[in-house]
């Protein structure tokens, strides 16, 4: 219930208090994520100006062309003039809009001259990490924390999770600024793999690879989840990146070999 | 019974009570079913949604387990186009195509009712699946393998009463077709018929086109579930996105078929309330052909993310967007209906209103999302869920409502309250944006759709979502109420109902005769 | 052609009747697919099928033989036919749809064509891409082409006569030769029918001599989802045509007015263009 105060307050409470709250895309820490970002505030602009205008002008009629302020109708019903104009006109303007998007698609779409490949692979409920030139190899699924207390009737109160259904058991490790191949795939359904803040998603298909690159820019643990519907937990197939420097990265990846040889040796 | 039987024998063998609804061919009976049958189901999908909204109204699973979310999610999305606002616009082509063209009926009458006896058959069918050992479906209305083949015994059942939506639907679409190219007044050339007949020949036309993909692509899934067919596995062959092209490009050209007949209403309501001409009537029956054309090219916008090649993205993204020139078109031409115009703001028109800017809101994020990379971060999150029920909700549900509102008086002779529906018609916009905006903000914030739980910082506008979406349920009590209402009073309503209303049906006496003209009026 | 000639129908049983058979049958097939049953359930619902779509049919007939129908309730059937033909023509269009696509994108692209390279290389490093194809996992052990040249040929030019008899049976109609008429059609029907036998001769040697299944990959689902779904229209379209035939026998039609011949027709020259398609890019290419 206190939820339900909180919720009833803050919607009489007038819009500067949105402020705290998320209501847009976050700025991302990677070229193809900020590329996203620009592409995203530049459209939504656009179609705010359009929406003025167009909202702009009908609101100026309905509020001076009514009967009851004595208005009479007019008699016109066409104008090819006019007509053509707002055809052209929308026009010109998605031709603004569609060059700028298509050199960032181009861009993004470009995984040449990656320094390393990692293989990730969806399953029925988790990821699987394969650093292909590395031989790091694991599996990385929902924390602990977070299954117990998602459970139906758990009892736990989820507010005080650490990082509620975006934990797992083993995070994906990246170097920052390194142009990184990510090969997706899957074993049984279609899962998408996505982190907001690094890229934009994408599908992983069983049977087919799609290719994405992403290259850090700043260190920190990025999260995201599974994006394509994929069964019962598609809700709780999280991803989390950590991202390191280079140095530190290449101490983990003989740390993960080494580790991966002992319990080959078990 | 007996006295049934002396009843048969005078009035043209017209049986009572139940037979006379199971039997009848006759256009206003027939469009009267499909208007309640659609009500009906609009309330069960309705009810589904609550569900889903009860359950996101905390982070935490509180009410249902994963699987059954998934079934709601899979369900409301079925029940709600193909139930609701698809049968809807049926009976209003039903209702209204006879009597805007001067003809008596339907061209086919008992195809006619065939059509509409096969939706609750079919609807029980499906239905009946939530209560299978193994659950109802839940990959989702759009049925993508590998995971729709993972679906229990329900699977079979909801592809045979998805082959039978499609053919009640076809069926409903020749009958259209048949009906407006065959049984126009003399002297209605196909450029002067009403806006409203024009966008449903182009609808019927897209129906026709895609519901047999969609046919099509289900039975795909059949043989590969049950005859080791490999048309979506890769080890075959084949390819699980193969799906995807083939349902998009049945689903595409769906949203508009679920879009051009409230183009139709809306561009019937406006000139009404203004009391003026439609503004550019030809160009308006262009950009509806263009938007029909071009649905068959974009489809692959719903698929940016499966790894298309970049000619393919490239293509898909700007033939949608062009779609945005006709469809402004067609904004453009309503407010400069309404410019200089001597308006005003009965129930009917204020939903018209409200159809046209919360539409165009929906338009523009449909924009958004036609971006192919912004796409990468839009797509399968609550953004494009906002999208599509602004597009779906205050578009094609508002135009229906208003639709109603503006024809009932001519189907059954008897005014509404115009208080009540004007509070109605608040009451509904006002939720419907407290149910939907914020969806926009969760999805951009990083919240997948399909999700029975979500993480923390996505509370507070799921919460306002829910509160919206149970206050919207309840407005829809209003309009049951009004209707109820309304079909209690007396016959007092005059032929027309609108000062400003144009059209053969106004001519016609309130309520309007069981067989609309008996002889063609002369139009000219 | 005004409309207050126009026959509006009075109440009818017939469309709900249908519903309620298809409902059993459709029943009864999702409860055999599921292993819940055998196919009592579907026969039974067939078989109602059968009686309402004859009862439907007959009263039809009636009504027409009648002198109920005018020339513009003849025209809504024509457009009602037409466009369920071109619905047809979609329905169709889809399986063409999986046929190109396996063709020229995902067969390609399995054998790492485009930009797929990485999909080959990871996953099927060993596959090529020949059509005929049963994928990388050789799905259903290796088959024998159906060649085009021997019985989808002979279909070939049986389906292509029987329009042509189907015509001339048209002809003779028009003209008032009723020999003419009846040979035509029983010609047509005829040719109809043997082309689904061989239809059926050439599935059992599929399956029993060259391993070519449904389960042969993509090559076996496509080659057996579009020849089958054809073969059910010819053999839907025979059966129409034999109907048409005891009508003509009956007298049923006149040199003006015959738009049941035509319709069925229609159907039948509909059907004759899709395995057109079959055979050039199914069986040919
Ligand atoms: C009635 C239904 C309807 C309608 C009309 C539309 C209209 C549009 N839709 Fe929408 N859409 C859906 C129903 C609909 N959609 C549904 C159900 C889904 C999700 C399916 C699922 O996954 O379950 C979906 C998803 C969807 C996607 C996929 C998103 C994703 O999954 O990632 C995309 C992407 O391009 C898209 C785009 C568009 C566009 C460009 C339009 C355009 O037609 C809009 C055009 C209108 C305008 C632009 C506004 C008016 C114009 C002007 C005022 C002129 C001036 C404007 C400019 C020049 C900008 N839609
Ligand atoms: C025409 C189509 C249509 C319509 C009208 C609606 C209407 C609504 N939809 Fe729908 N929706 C879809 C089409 C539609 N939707 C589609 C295609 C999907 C995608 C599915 C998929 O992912 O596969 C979807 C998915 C979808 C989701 C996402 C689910 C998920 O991703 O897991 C949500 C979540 O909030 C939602 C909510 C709603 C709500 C609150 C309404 C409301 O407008 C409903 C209002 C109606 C009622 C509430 C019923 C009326 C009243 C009563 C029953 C009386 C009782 C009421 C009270 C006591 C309050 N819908
Ligand atoms: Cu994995 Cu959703
Ligand atoms: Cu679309």
């Amino acid at each position: 219930m206190n939820r339900l105060s909180i919720l009833i307050v803050s919607m009489l409470v007038p819009l500067t208090t949105l402020a705290d709250w998320e209501v847009n895309m976050p700025r991302g820490v990677s070229p193809t994520a900020n590329a996203a970002y620009d592409l995203h505030m530049l459209i939504f602009y656009i179609t705010v100006v359009i929406g003025i205008v167009v909202f702009g002008v009908m609101f100026y009629s309905i509020y001076h062309h009514r009967k009851s302020k004595g208005a009479k109708p007019a008699s016109f019903h066409e104008s090819t003039t006019v007509e053509v104009i707002w055809t052209v006109i929308p026009f010109v303007i998605l031709v603004g809009m569609a060059i700028p998007a298509t050199k960032t698609l181009i861009m993004m779409e470009d995984t040449r001259n990656s320094e390393i490949t990692v293989k990730v692979t969806g399953y029925q409920w988790m990821w699987k990490y394969d650093y292909v030139e590395d031989d790091v190899s694991f599996f990385s699924k929902l924390a602990d924390s977070s299954n117990e207390a998602r459970q139906l009737g758990s009892k736990i109160d989820v507010n005080k999770v650490d990082n509620y259904l975006l934990n797992v058991d083993n995070e994906m490790v990246l170097p920052t600024n390194t142009k990184v191949r990510i090969l997706l795939t899957a074993s049984d359904v279609i899962h998408a793999w996505w982190v907001p803040e690094i890229t934009g998603k994408k599908d992983a298909i069983p049977g087919y690879i799609n290719e994405l690159w992403v290259d850090i820019k700043e260190p920190g643990v990025y999260r995201g989840q599974c994006t394509e519907l994929c069964g019962k937990d598609h809700g709780f197939m999280p991803i989390v990146v950590r991202a390191v420097p280079k140095e530190e990265y290449t101490k983990w990846v003989s740390l993960n070999q080494k580790n991966r040889v002992a319990d080959k040796s078990k | 019974m007996s006295a049934n039987i002396d009843h048969l024998k005078e009035e043209h063998h017209q049986p009572s009570g139940l037979m006379r609804w199971i039997t009848t061919t006759n256009h206003k009976d027939i469009g009267s079913l499909y208007l309640w049958f659609s009500l009906l189901m609009f309330f069960v999908g309705g009810l589904m949604a609550l569900v889903i909204r009860a359950e996101l109204f905390q982070p935490g699973l509180q009410f249902v387990v994963p699987g059954f979310f998934n079934q709601m999610t899979t369900m409301h999305a079925l029940i709600m186009i193909f139930g609701a606002v698809m049968p809807a616009f049926v009976g209003l082509a039903n209702w209204q195509l006879p009597m805007m063209i001067g003809a008596p009926d339907m061209a086919l009458p008992r195809l006619n009712n065939w059509s509409f006896w096969i939706l609750p058959f079919a609807f029980t069918m499906l239905l009946s699946t939530l209560f299978f050992e193994s659950g109802g479906p839940a990959a989702g209305w759009t049925l993508y393998p590998p995971l729709s083949l993972q679906g229990g015994n329900s699977m079979p059942f909801v592809i045979f009463s998805l082959h039978l939506l499609g053919a009640s639907s076809i069926l409903g679409a020749i009958n259209v077709i048949a009906t407006i190219l065959n049984m126009r007044a003399p002297g209605m050339t196909l450029m002067k018929m009403p806006i409203f007949v024009w966008t449903w020949l182009i609808t019927a036309f897209l129906l026709i086109a895609s519901m047999p993909v969609l046919a099509g692509a289900i039975t795909m899934l059949l043989t590969d579930r049950f005859y080791g067919t490999s048309f979506f596995t890769a080890a075959g062959g084949g390819d699980p996105v193969l799906f995807q092209h083939i349902f998009w490009f049945f689903g595409h050209p769906e949203v508009y078929i679920l879009i051009l007949p409230a183009f139709g209403i809306v561009s019937t309501i406006i000139p009404a309330f203004s009391r003026k001409k439609l503004f550019g009537y030809d160009s308006m029956v262009y950009a509806t052909a263009s938007i029909a054309l071009l649905s068959f090219i974009v489809w692959a916008h719903h698929m940016f993310t499966v790894g298309m090649p970049l000619a393919g993205e490239i293509f898909f993204m700007f033939t949608t967007m062009l779609i945005a020139v006709p469809t402004g078109v067609k904004v453009f031409n309503w407010v400069a209906t309404m410019w200089k115009g001597s308006m005003t703001f009965e129930t009917p028109m204020l939903f018209a209103l409200a159809f046209i800017i919360l539409f165009t809101i929906g338009g523009f994020s449909g924009l958004m999302l036609a971006i192919t990379p912004a796409d990468f971060q839009y797509h399968d999150t609550y953004f494009v869920v906002a999208h599509f029920h602004y597009v779906l909700v205050p578009g094609a549900v508002f135009a229906i409502i208003a639709a109603v509102y503006y024809w009932l008086p001519k189907w059954t002779g008897k005014m509404y309250n115009e208080t009540l529906g004007k509070i109605h018609f608040w009451m509904t916009t006002i939720f419907v944006n407290i149910t939907f905006f914020p969806m926009h903000f969760v999805g951009l914030a990083g919240m997948p759709r399909r999700i029975p739980d979500y993480a923390v910082q996505f509370t507070d506008f799921n919460m306002i979502a829910s509160v919206g979406a149970f206050g919207f349920g309840l407005s829809q009590l209003l309009f049951v109420y009004i209707l109820f209402l309304t079909l209690r009073q007396p016959v007092t309503a005059a032929d027309k109902s609108w000062e400003g209303a144009e059209g053969l049906e106004w001519t016609l006496p309130s309520p309007a005769p069981y067989h609309s003209f008996d002889t063609p009026p002369k139009v000219d | 052609m005004s409309g207050s000639s126009y026959y509006v129908p009075h109440e009818t049983k017939w469309p709900f009747l249908a519903t309620v058979a298809l409902i059993v049958m459709f029943i009864g097939l999702a409860n055999y697919m599921n292993d819940e049953s055998n196919l009592t359930l579907t026969y039974t619902g067939l078989a109602l099928l059968l009686l309402v779509v004859y009862g439907w049919f007959s009263y039809v007939v009636n009504e027409s033989e009648g002198g109920l129908y005018d020339a513009q309730v003849d025209m809504s059937f024509r457009w009602g036919m037409a466009w369920f033909i071109f619905s047809e023509v979609m329905f169709f269009a889809a399986f063409f749809g999986a046929l190109y696509y396996a063709r020229e994108l995902s067969l390609p692209w399995l054998a790492g064509e485009g930009t797929k390279v990485s999909t080959n290389q990871e996953l099927w490093p060993t596959f090529e891409n020949v059509w005929p194809s049963n994928g990388p996992a050789n799905y259903g052990g290796d088959f024998v082409v159906m060649k085009a040249a021997g019985i989808p040929a002979l279909n070939t030019i049986i389906l292509l006569i029987s329009g042509l008899t189907v015509t001339w049976a048209h002809h003779g109609l028009k003209e008032g030769k009723r020999n003419q008429l009846i040979l035509g059609l029983l010609a047509t029907v005829l040719l109809g029918f043997i082309f689904v036998g061989f239809q059926a001769y050439e599935y059992s040697h599929a399956y029993n001599d060259l391993n070519l299944k449904m389960t042969s990959g993509m090559y076996g689902s496509t080659f057996y989802m579009l020849t089958g779904f054809h073969g059910f229209h010819v053999t839907l379209g025979a059966i129409m045509l034999t109907v048409i035939l005891f009508r003509c026998i009956k007298g049923h039609f006149t040199n003006e007015n015959h738009f049941g011949f035509e319709a069925v027709a229609w159907y039948w020259h509909f059907v004759d263009v899709v395995w057109l398609g079959l055979f050039v890019f199914v069986y040919w290419l």
